[in-house]
């Protein structure tokens, strides 16, 4: 049989023709999508009404009717005014370096540069820290060891002279006078950095055939996951002080540290755990029958497969813990929240709208670190995906 | 080697600091080289963190005060913001060495607690704050009236008895949270608003027209707010006590940090006394014959204290009332130094 006999014999493709005109449009995409069932129109009805009461007004509160530049409370304190930002503006650096003492010769002059320097300490360690984070969780960025090995350990070292000094001719500054979003940010990273590998430690501990590490590990477990965060820092800061020594006294910062650090590092343990009971037996198999010990089979074979599995659980926990460092404030740090906490108190900026505009700044800066821990570990997620995903 | 030495550095390493623990509270204090000083969390013309981010306020300038007498540097202070449960337990556990901290001088915590009160920088009570257009000017005159109150607060128990004694009939508003109880007040649910005279001075600031607000004269209740020191340490008390007391002295006898080093030539001898010129009244408390000298040069007396943190050009706009000198009809008492 050839091609000549038959009858009809396409040679080329038909072009494609445009989609039938009763699945095109706008008009169709809303029939579809909002107005399908009458249900579906009263809900979009109404979600529309909610829009368009509320739309306006939280415009006219956070744009519209906002003071974004007074000289005191006075503007602020108008009649239907929205939102002080010129107080947020004003108390801006109680808030980002809570009572960490101005450079002498810089707090003097005028202009941003000059504000920029006052605080050149604490701003010296964000830029350090953001240059060696950023290359980190950049997948393709070079000299990775190099760069972890400066984050984990240089930067800390260089954080803490930086920031406590007492050496190299900088003014000592006690941790007291440590605030504002510069102590978020420490407790922030502090906690995740140290529970991570605590909690593998943890999991891999609970999972052990040797009964005392096995038993430890989840007697630690369930003795931290058992108690709030509030129990575990007030034992620290107020109670600990009863049961040292008189004359003894702990840092309290140092205190909440390692409170929030192990606190997590159980919870972190048991997302750890839930990665491990993930993988098929196989996998342990696979790996002894390759000869490979148990930290070899482990650091190989088991633990980057658990770890890719439970990544949303072990982001959820550090957001968690991000969020949680606000708690400290009832232990007298002055974290973020706690400095727009007291400076809503302060007199010179008091007004109808003062507090809540504190509130909704606070909010919205733990909004981005937040928002920018999820982003991250979905790409991260998306990157190291192998095809289990479904 | 140093035994001690070793131990004090692994202890330093571990976040922890030992000072010389059997001395007493002075000694402790100097060998450290700063008072730590435990203050509010914010509360205006009290303790607060000012615009330069540092604690100001009535009683932070007494711990600066306190520094100024056993330091000469006012500046030697450490502050640690406490809550109210935290704070006497933070006294009596050595965390602090002494409590700045609107806290009320009651029988209860002055036997109870293991601490002693040193004196009242501020007596405080509760009062009533009303609308201008109401034209009101005494409590006596609400009868009837709807009275904006906390719930589960000494407010709520001093106004029932006190409407009680003087048969005023009236209708109590309550509210949980202080905000909703301004709201409720500002937004004309109720005639009146009543909390202590202080709160109501600064929460009359936040309302978008303060002028249009007066707080009436009665004080229906006792709140002395002072400083307080662990028991046990009678020398740390007296300095306690007596930093309060020349700060006193210094406005009785018209001392001021402005003219301060003018009256160190004064013939008078209770300004000589005060000042370390005739006589040494510092060495039995262990500190420096001119300990009030530095105080009243480094931060002032109790009028300047007053008018710089709470007084009537500050945004609180307190009279001092009650605590004006017992010389200008108010209750304020220093024992002469002699």
């Amino acid at each position: 049989m050839n091609t000549q006999d038959l009858a009809y014999v396409r040679t080329k493709f038909e072009p494609a023709r445009p989609a039938p005109m009763s699945n095109l449009g706008l008009v169709v995409w809303l029939r579809r999508h909002l107005f399908a069932t009458v249900g579906d129109t009263v809900l979009t009805l109404l979600g529309i009404a909610f829009l368009v009461w509320a739309l306006p007004n939280l415009y006219n509160f956070l744009i519209g009717d906002a003071v974004f530049a007074a000289e005191n409370g006075d503007a602020c304190r108008a009649a239907n005014v929205g939102a002080c930002w010129a107080y947020v503006w004003a108390r801006l650096d109680f808030f980002l370096y809570g009572f960490f003492p101005a450079d002498p010769y810089w707090k003097e002059q005028a202009g941003l540069f000059a504000e920029f320097m006052a605080q050149w300490r604490v701003n010296l360690v964000f830029f350090i820290g953001l240059a060696l984070v950023v290359p980190l969780l950049w997948p393709s960025a070079p000299f990775k060891v190099v760069n972890a090995a400066l984050f984990f350990i240089v930067y800390p070292v260089v954080v803490f002279y930086l920031l406590a000094g007492g050496a190299f001719g900088l003014e000592k500054v006690p941790t007291e006078k440590w605030g504002g979003l510069t102590i978020t940010l420490i407790i922030g990273l502090v906690g995740i950095v140290t529970s991570l590998p605590l909690g593998i430690l943890l999991a891999l501990g609970r999972q052990s055939r040797l009964p005392a590490i096995k038993y430890l590990s989840t007697g630690f477990i369930e003795l931290w996951r058992a108690v709030p965060l509030i129990t575990v820092l007030f034992m620290a800061s107020v109670m600990l002080p009863l049961f040292m020594p008189s004359g003894v006294t702990i840092d309290k910062l140092l205190s909440a540290l390692v409170g929030i650090a192990l606190f997590n590092s159980a919870y972190m343990a048991e997302v750890v755990r839930g990665g491990l009971q993930a993988l098929p037996r196989g996998q342990y198999e696979a790996a002894s029958s390759l000869g490979l010990n148990y930290w070899k089979s482990m650091f190989f074979i088991i633990l980057p497969q658990a770890l890719k599995h439970v990544i949303p659980g072990i982001v959820n926990t550090f957001i968690a813990l991000f969020k949680d460092t606000s708690l400290v404030s009832i232990i007298g740090i002055f974290d973020l929240l706690k400095t727009v906490q007291s400076s809503t108190a302060d007199l010179d900026w008091t007004a109808p709208t003062q507090a809540i505009t504190g509130y909704i700044f606070a909010a919205a800066v733990f909004w981005i670190f937040c928002f920018s821990m999820s982003r991250y570990s979905i790409f991260m997620e998306n990157r190291l995906h192998t095809g289990h995903k479904r | 080697m140093h035994t001690k030495t070793i131990l004090t550095t692994a202890a330093l390493a571990l976040g922890l600091s030992i000072t010389a623990a059997s001395a007493g509270t002075l000694e402790d204090v100097k060998a450290k080289g700063y008072l730590d000083c435990g203050v509010t969390e914010g509360v205006a013309g009290f303790s607060i963190p000012d615009a330069n981010n540092e604690w100001s306020g009535i009683e932070v300038d007494y711990c600066r005060a306190m520094a100024a007498a056993i330091f000469n540097d006012a500046d030697a202070v450490h502050y640690t913001a406490l809550n109210t449960g935290e704070r006497f337990l933070a006294l009596s556990s050595g965390k602090i060495d002494v409590l700045s901290r609107t806290t009320t001088w009651t029988m209860s915590r002055d036997t109870t607690l293991g601490i002693d009160f040193t004196g009242v920088m501020f007596y405080d009570g509760q009062g009533f704050m009303v609308r201008k257009d109401l034209g009101v000017s005494s409590v006596k005159d609400l009868a009837g009236a709807n009275v904006c109150v906390q719930a589960g607060t000494t407010t709520e128990l001093n106004m029932a008895d006190y409407f009680s004694a003087n048969a005023i009939e009236y209708t109590p508003v309550v509210f949980a949270g202080r905000p909703e109880v301004i709201a409720a007040f500002e937004g004309g649910r109720c005639d009146a608003y009543t909390t202590d005279a202080s709160g109501l001075a600064a929460d009359r600031t936040r309302f978008a027209n303060p002028g249009d607000y007066v707080i009436l004269p009665e004080i229906i209740s006792k709140e002395p707010l002072g400083p307080s020191v662990r028991q046990g340490d009678d020398n740390w008390f007296n300095i306690s006590r007596w930093v309060y007391f020349a700060i006193l002295e210094a406005e009785e006898l018209g001392v001021t940090s402005a003219n301060v080093d003018e009256m160190l030539s004064s013939e008078n001898p209770s300004i000589k006394r005060l000042l370390g010129v005739e006589g040494d009244f510092g060495t039995p408390l262990g500190l420096d014959k001119d300990w009030a000298y530095n105080i009243i040069k480094l931060i002032g007396n109790y009028a300047e204290m007053f008018d710089a943190n709470v007084g009537p050009d500050t945004a609180m706009g307190l009279e001092r009332g009650v605590n004006a000198l017992w010389t200008k009809g108010g209750i304020q008492y220093a024992p002469p130094i002699r």
